[in-house]
């Protein structure tokens, strides 16, 4: 039984590697088309190197995820610990309110946002899609779950901690950045990594949001994959797969560092 | 919580924690989805665009034949790929969960996860296609060459595969605290073990089972990139119509009516999923 269990693992873990490998194996590939093996070559990375609207694509997604990601942590935060602390008329409501960016489907998020944009520049003369509409999408399923990872955190803490700095004469603000901060602070960062990822990889909402000039990888890794099977599509997906490997090792070897 | 607030500090405190984000899914998540909810009610203008008059026109286009046929396919999809998933993710779980190095193989399971969404649907097109690795294999057995994609099958496939570790996280978290000395009482009651297992363990893991199956159930019918890529046409979901009246067909009105259908589905199951759960709630979804 056991011996069985381990075999099925083992071909699930295939089953889940095969397909990045496969991608990473042909990104080397000589041949254009097909997977036989014709020889190694870093061709496809030159042409990828070559090519300036990759880069642009590139800052793009980065400016994208950053920008999102620090407005998502510093509203998710405040949200949580408000959630958490306080009790407030339609509190309820905004917890409702909350899980509708986490349980609807993207493209349902992304429509809306889009019928919002089309809707305030009609009456507003603004905003154009863009970089910036872009960002604002991504903040908003963001904030959700920044919102709930940092909540779950909070909930974990003892509130006899920030008592205890006030009974010691410690103002509100004092206890939040002495205190509170620093408790909720692993919560905070696992929010936020989950929020950049998040950005990072979106595409469906993207897509909806984002006008002309705005374009992110994973809007030109769809563009590029509509007009076939491409080998340079094949050496931005090993980059890609590579750079998240290193960040997630990275993560790992901290959080083992820590126990 | 402190005695020496006063009601103005208590408000204040209110408004600069909550403020900001309540204003922000005020204005980005209940005032669009309002707006979806409106202009499912309007009517498609000469131009694309929204007009009057309004009513409930586009609710009745809902019950027309390819629109049910896509309806069909989505839920079959869902099903599917919650089957699979269930097929592979459930057996995983109690193997992670009862491994020395148990956080490593989490990690394992996460890596792919973690690698863009787009990159592993593509790969499958990479996989299938005519002379893919897939067709190379079983042409080495005499068999082939397939067209493997695009098809529904091949749709499945890259949907089991993305939503996956969405499977296995959940039925992980309740396999952990799985009470194996029920299992025991039940040997010592005489339990042969596939009995065993059905009426000590199996019980124990639903809650897992259930969250794992909206889970990959959810975002397996609402997504239109795997559809889109490795169905190319042959397999329309309800994400693909949206995107369609959203893009080339220019039906807004139309879009918005099969979005607020998409979302009252969406959250029939999660009720039921809720009442199930009986008072669990939603918290352990996320």
């Amino acid at each position: 039984m056991r011996r069985l269990l381990a075999l099925h693992a083992l071909l699930v873990y295939a089953f889940l590697y095969l397909p990045i490998l496969v991608i990473v194996a042909l990104s080397f590939n000589e041949s254009r088309r097909g997977v036989r093996f014709t020889g190694f070559t870093l061709d496809w990375y030159r042409a990828l190197f070559q090519d300036p609207r990759v880069l642009e694509y590139f800052l793009n997604t980065l400016v994208v995820a950053f920008t999102s990601t620090l407005v998502a942590t510093v509203l998710g935060t405040l949200l949580a610990l408000g959630l958490v602390r306080y009790r407030f008329p339609g509190k309820g409501f905004l917890r409702y309110l909350l899980y509708i960016p986490v349980v609807v489907p993207d493209v349902v998020l992304g429509i809306s946002l889009l019928l919002l944009f089309a809707f305030a520049r009609e009456l507003l003369g603004f905003p154009r899609l863009s970089l910036l509409t872009v960002i604002l999408g991504h903040i908003t399923f963001q904030v959700a779950f920044v919102t709930l990872v940092v909540r779950s955190r909070l909930l974990l803490l003892d509130p006899g901690l920030e008592e205890a700095a006030r009974d010691l004469g410690a103002r509100g603000l004092q206890t939040f950045l002495y205190v509170t901060l620093p408790l909720a602070w692993p919560g905070v960062a696992a929010g936020a990594l989950l929020a950049l990822t998040l950005s990072l990889d979106d595409f469906v909402v993207t897509f909806f949001t984002a006008g002309p000039g705005a374009t992110t990888l994973p809007l030109y890794i769809y563009s590029s994959v509509k007009l076939g099977v491409s080998p340079k599509v094949h050496a931005l997906s090993t980059l890609v797969v590579g750079l998240t490997a290193f960040f997630l090792a990275m993560g790992y070897a901290l959080s083992r560092r820590r126990l | 919580m402190n005695e020496a607030a006063t009601p103005g500090q208590r408000l204040l405190r209110v408004l600069v924690t909550v403020g900001p984000a309540g204003l922000w899914l005020l204005l980005f998540v209940l005032l669009p989805t309002l707006l979806v909810l409106l202009a499912s009610l309007a009517t498609r203008g000469p131009f694309g665009g929204l007009e009057g008059p309004l009513g409930f026109h586009n609710y009745l286009r809902l019950l027309e034949a390819p629109y049910l046929r896509a309806f069909a396919q989505s839920l079959l999809v869902g099903a599917l790929a919650t089957l699979f998933s269930a097929l592979l993710g459930y057996p995983l779980a109690f193997y992670i969960a009862r491994h020395p190095r148990r956080d490593l193989l989490l990690l394992l399971l996460l890596l792919p996860f973690f690698t863009n969404f787009l990159i592993r649907v593509y790969a499958w097109l990479v996989l299938l296609q005519r002379e893919g690795v897939v067709n190379a294999f079983l042409q080495t057995f005499g068999l082939g060459p397939f067209t493997l994609y695009p098809s529904f099958l091949a749709v499945v496939l890259a949907t089991v595969y993305t939503f996956l570790p969405f499977f296995v996280l959940p039925v992980y978290a309740s396999v952990e605290r799985i009470d194996w000395q029920l299992l025991e009482a039940a040997y010592d009651l005489g339990a042969r073990p596939f009995r065993a297992f059905f009426h000590a363990v199996l019980p124990q893991t639903y809650p897992g089972l259930f969250a794992g199956s909206v889970l990959v159930f959810i975002p397996a019918m609402g997504t239109f990139v795997v559809a889109d890529l490795l169905g190319a046409g042959r397999v329309v979901l309800i994400g693909n119509l949206i995107q369609q009246q959203f893009g080339i067909t220019r039906d807004w009105a139309f879009g918005a009516a099969l979005s607020v259908f998409l979302m009252g589905f969406v959250l029939l199951a999660l009720y039921l999923y809720a009442r199930l759960q009986r008072e669990r709630g939603l918290e352990d979804l996320v």
